[in-house]
């Protein structure tokens, strides 16, 4: 009846496992207690859970994110203290702890950390960016955030029921197979990426036809914005990259379920094959993460050197070149498979190329605070710690792409180092600088500037304390995912480096703070206009927040900077001739039905009740049946009320409130006067 | 800038903790890939610094750059020149984008000859023949069979320094990845699979190895001493484990294949005749009869 779950899963065997589950059941009776207790259960499922609105679905996915940011984090500073003092002996944590640790910190990080927050991001942005009034699928695009929150949830889960998968976020086969990881674990790992995969393909998918088709009049390929052209090219990723996944974890399942061999040792297995279907998903995935937080940076850059950003067409370029390269580097996560040298040294080549582009981009955003009037808003700070520090990861990169130097430093901290170098001041930082520039956009108040400032210093101390050390060790020849040593020269660096994960908790703590202390001033720091950094793309056109329509009229754009363009032409905040009837995608309870059915699904499948699997699988099916004969999935907003909603809006809007223009205006034409659409 | 400043007693409590690291490190000099202890190690940690120089010529230009127009463009400084509609030229452009592709054309060029010259398969010459080893990843140990000798050893592998050292690696369970970072790289051991590894040492000396690729419970224990040693105190070394009570006959090896954590050096005196052959024939898709009763127990008493 419950396949291989008793009451053995529960985690009454060590008082790690019971801290964990204790301090994740306590969580959700926490979160359950807070929602009763603020009587806002009717609002969290009539206003959010249901909503189909693409800044809605955006904001679920950044606080998911953030919820799973915590998660991960207590993973890493916990194997960081265990580095720290387990020099010859046990530490506080077994292996068997410690295993599960670095696995599920990876997968978590990886896939309900940064996924969720650059999905997150996207939603809220992009179709705001391309004069857009929702995504091409509004549906889908709650379908596909439940089915990410039904993975993390199963990540979560694993916590409490069973263990989770102890074989690394990889999961590379022999060792994640039956035979050698004969537990629930890894199936856990499995379906949590198979469940939240589905998501991530059909937000590439969905972003694809939003962005193709979706734009407004005069919004051709080369005004889009730089974050929706990142946004485009991920998306085109996401959707040819993540099915790569979906197939090496299915037939992992296979092999560990019913006995297949694609990747076993014996019997014609290929462990080989797993490696490579991986990456094929795993190095595009890299700049899925990252190539948003490029787009950011590019926003931001513009934005706070008062400048139109330098080389747009070459920043355009050295996307999409990054994009495609992506596709073909691969190999260079395993040089030491043993390839023949021509093999290695073409793949090795293909990845500096991507250096070049890379290079270029961060000198493109050099070139753009050049004769500007840098302001040091949170999102720019974090910006520059990440053109900074990014550098250096750029370089290492570099070192590891040269297969004989990766012989050596393959497997090791060095590697470690690296990926963070990548995936912290890389995507994260991008990430951060994203919530702290469009917070206002998403909640019509802004982020408190003092502790944004007091985050990114914490993050960036705590990164190079963490992660410095790192680097040293892997010349020191220590290797990755150690639970104990026998070499005392590495315990100084890895007490360096658990003091840097210290300070990282400090700066999650500001960001705490930094949330708390903007939503109690919120009335202070309103944003009236929408428009509270004088931006210069089109989501700054909508109120802050946006209408549940986003634009009232579809704009249309003439320039680059289309919002930029519209103010110094006089156009912004300016009522038009008349309104006409909007027609609104309906909330639908299907896509939190689809979800629940999905993590319970993908948990039937862990514990092989396999009655409950095809349940869920059938009312699925079901679900998608009574959605595709829906034919009432819309509504009409009457032009009365658009005119009340755009009217209130406008009244609202003082002169003073208005950016001054005249710093932009054209070199002798600043006669003191006021521009017109300025005031 | 000035928010930095509640940071304050923290920084002064990291100061001595950055002394202390100053100070240990000495420990530096004992980095086995800083400090290599081999010609291929060192050829392979020359490419690295070569590399890294070579990326200077961008990385600095970046450094200075930020620095430069964070101070001068900061929006106080009214002084600074500024140009809101600047948005690109083609002259800063054609440099951007060149300097980065000619400085990886020429790391290009280091690679490409760096990869072929440094091949972990390609024998290195010398004007002695190299001395072939056997390495099986087991869990969690290494076992090393030494086809010269007729002898094998467990988590301690010798070898004559003036000879280059020939490894055959494979894996008697999940994918392991063998290295002795002072002497070269790694290469992966998998079952049913044979790689090679060739190394070189420079003089006598001893050097840890390890698996560097997370195989479970024992795997922060799977680490072994790797001796490279003079003519006669390698033929003395050699004399000893002959001299061992122990042999690993295809009992032995099965119960030796069973998992067992940190297990002490053991000298086994013979092995089981072809046994590296046998080990890979475990995992082979083949169909037949075993070639002996030995091979038999090996592949199906373990498997």
């Amino acid at each position: 009846m419950l396949g291989r779950l008793t009451i053995d899963a529960l985690p009454f065997y060590s008082w790690v496992a019971m801290g964990g589950a204790a301090v994740t059941v306590g969580g959700g009776i926490a979160a359950f207690l807070l929602v009763t207790y603020l009587k806002a259960w009717k609002a969290l499922w009539f206003d959010w859970l249901t909503s189909v609105d693409h800044k809605k679905i955006g904001i679920m996915y950044i606080v998911l994110a953030l919820v799973m940011l915590v998660r991960g984090f207590v993973d890493a500073i916990m194997m960081r203290a265990q580095q720290a003092i387990a020099l010859n002996n046990e530490g506080y944590l077994p292996p068997e702890h410690f295993e599960q640790i670095f696995s599920s910190h990876g997968t978590i990080m990886i896939f309900f950390v940064a996924m969720p927050f650059l999905t997150g991001l996207i939603n809220i942005v992009v179709p705001q960016q391309i004069g857009a009034r929702d995504v091409a699928f509004p549906f889908l695009n709650s379908f596909s955030f439940f089915m990410t929150a039904a993975g993390a949830a199963l990540v979560l889960v694993s916590l409490v029921v069973g263990k989770f998968s102890q074989a690394g976020w990889t999961g590379y086969p022999p060792y994640s197979g039956i035979e050698y990881s004969p537990g629930v674990g890894v199936d856990y790992w499995i379906w949590a990426l198979l469940v939240s995969g589905v998501g991530s393909t059909l937000t590439g998918i969905n972003f694809i036809v939003t962005i193709i088709k979706n734009r407004c009049p005069g919004m051709t390929y080369m005004r889009m914005p730089l974050f929706t052209w990142t946004a485009l090219c991920i998306s085109i990723l996401m959707a040819f990259a993540f099915p790569a996944l979906t197939v090496v974890a299915l037939q992992l399942a296979l092999d560990r379920t019913l006995g297949f061999h694609f990747f076993t040792n014996g019997d014609g297995g290929n462990m080989m094959m797993f490696a490579n279907l991986l990456w094929i998903w795993g190095h595009p995935e890299v700049y899925i993460l990252i190539l948003p937080a490029f787009g950011i940076f590019s926003e931001v850059v513009a934005t706070f050197s008062r400048k139109r950003l330098f080389g747009y067409a070459s920043l355009v370029y050295a996307t999409a070149c990054i994009a495609i390269l992506s596709f073909t580097v691969w190999l260079h996560h395993f040089f030491t498979m043993g390839s023949s040298a021509n093999v290695n040294a073409v793949f090795g080549i293909a990845t500096m190329i991507i250096a070049v582009p890379t290079g270029v981009k961060i000198f493109d955003w050099l070139f753009t605070m050049y004769r500007g009037r840098i302001e040091f808003h949170p999102a720019m700070v974090f910006t520059i710690g990440f053109m900074v520090t990014f550098v250096i990861g750029g370089v290492t990169g570099v070192l590891l792409a040269l297969p004989p130097a990766d012989y050596l430093m393959h497997n090791s901290t060095f590697l470690v180092a690296h990926f963070h170098n990548m995936l912290i001041p890389g995507a994260l930082f991008g990430y951060f600088a994203g919530m702290n520039y469009w917070f206002p956009k998403a909640f019509g108040f802004k982020l408190n500037e003092k502790w944004g400032i007091r985050s990114f210093w914490c993050w960036i101390i705590g990164f190079y304390l963490a992660f410095m050390p790192l680097y040293v060790l892997g010349f020191m020849g220590m290797t990755r995912r150690m639970e104990h040593y026998q070499d005392p020269n590495w315990q100084p660096y890895l007490i360096v480096a658990a003091l840097g994960a210290v300070f990282v908790l400090f700066g999650i703590i500001c960001i705490g703070i930094q949330l708390y202390v903007s939503a109690k001033e919120w009335g202070s720091s309103k944003d009236v206009t929408g428009d509270p950094w004088n931006g210069r793309t089109l989501e700054w056109a909508t109120s802050s927040p946006p209408a549940p329509y986003n634009f009232a009229v579809i704009p249309e754009v003439r320039d680059l900077d289309a919002f930029h363009d519209m103010k110094l032409r006089g156009q912004a905040y300016q009522a038009p001739s008349g309104y006409e009837d909007i027609v609104m995608p309906k909330n639908t309870w299907l896509g939190p039905v689809m979800g629940v059915l999905g993590f319970l699904l993908g948990f039937a499948m862990v514990w092989y009740i396999w009655w409950l699997a095809a349940l869920c699988f059938v009312a699925s099916l079901v679900c998608v049946g009574i959605r595709a004969c829906d034919d009432d999935t819309e509504f009409v907003l009457p032009a009365a009320e658009v005119a009340r909603i755009e009217g209130a809006r406008l009244a609202a809007i003082a002169p003073g409130d208005l950016h001054d223009m005249r710093e932009f205006a054209p070199r002798g034409a600043a006669t003191g006067a006021i521009l017109p659409g300025s005031a | 800038m000035t928010h930095i400043m509640f940071l304050r007693p923290l920084i002064r409590g990291v100061g001595p903790l950055f002394l202390f690291l100053a100070l240990s490190g000495c420990a530096l000099s004992d980095a086995p890939i800083l400090y290599p202890k081999g010609p291929i190690a060192l050829a392979q940690r020359n490419l690295l610094f070569d590399a890294f120089w070579l990326m200077m010529i961008v990385a600095i230009p970046v450094y200075v750059l930020t620095i430069a127009f964070l101070i001068r463009y900061r929006r106080e400084n009214k002084s600074a020149a500024y140009a809101p509609d600047w948005e690109g030229s083609w002259k800063y452009e054609t440099v951007i984008w060149s300097v980065p592709a000619i400085i990886v054309v020429a790391i290009g060029f280091l690679l490409w000859e760096g990869t072929h010259k440094l091949d972990p398969y390609k024998k290195i010459v010398s004007d002695k023949p190299a001395f072939q080893v056997q390495a099986v990843a087991l869990d969690w140990k290494w076992l090393f069979i030494y086809p010269e000798l007729g002898v094998a050893s467990v988590n301690e592998l010798a070898f004559p320094a003036d000879r280059p050292l020939s490894v055959e690696i494979t894996s008697d369970t999940v994918m392991n990845s063998f290295m002795i970072p002072a002497l070269g790289g790694q290469i992966y051991a998998m079952a049913g699979m044979r790689s090679e590894l060739n190394l070189l040492a420079d003089e006598p000396g001893v050097f840890t190895g390890r698996n560097t690729m997370y195989s479970g419970d024992g795997y922060s224990d799977q680490y072994f001493q790797a001796h490279a040693m003079t003519e006669s105190d390698f033929s003395d070394w050699s004399d000893k484990v002959k001299a061992s009570a122990s042999t690993l006959d295809a009992p032995t090896y099965v119960e030796l294949h069973k998992q067992s954590i940190a297990d002490p050096v053991t000298y086994y005196s013979s092995y089981e005749p072809g046994l590296f052959k046998i080990i890979l024939r475990k995992y082979a898709p083949v169909v037949g009869p075993y070639e002996s009763e030995a091979a038999e127990l090996i592949c199906r008493g373990a498997a």
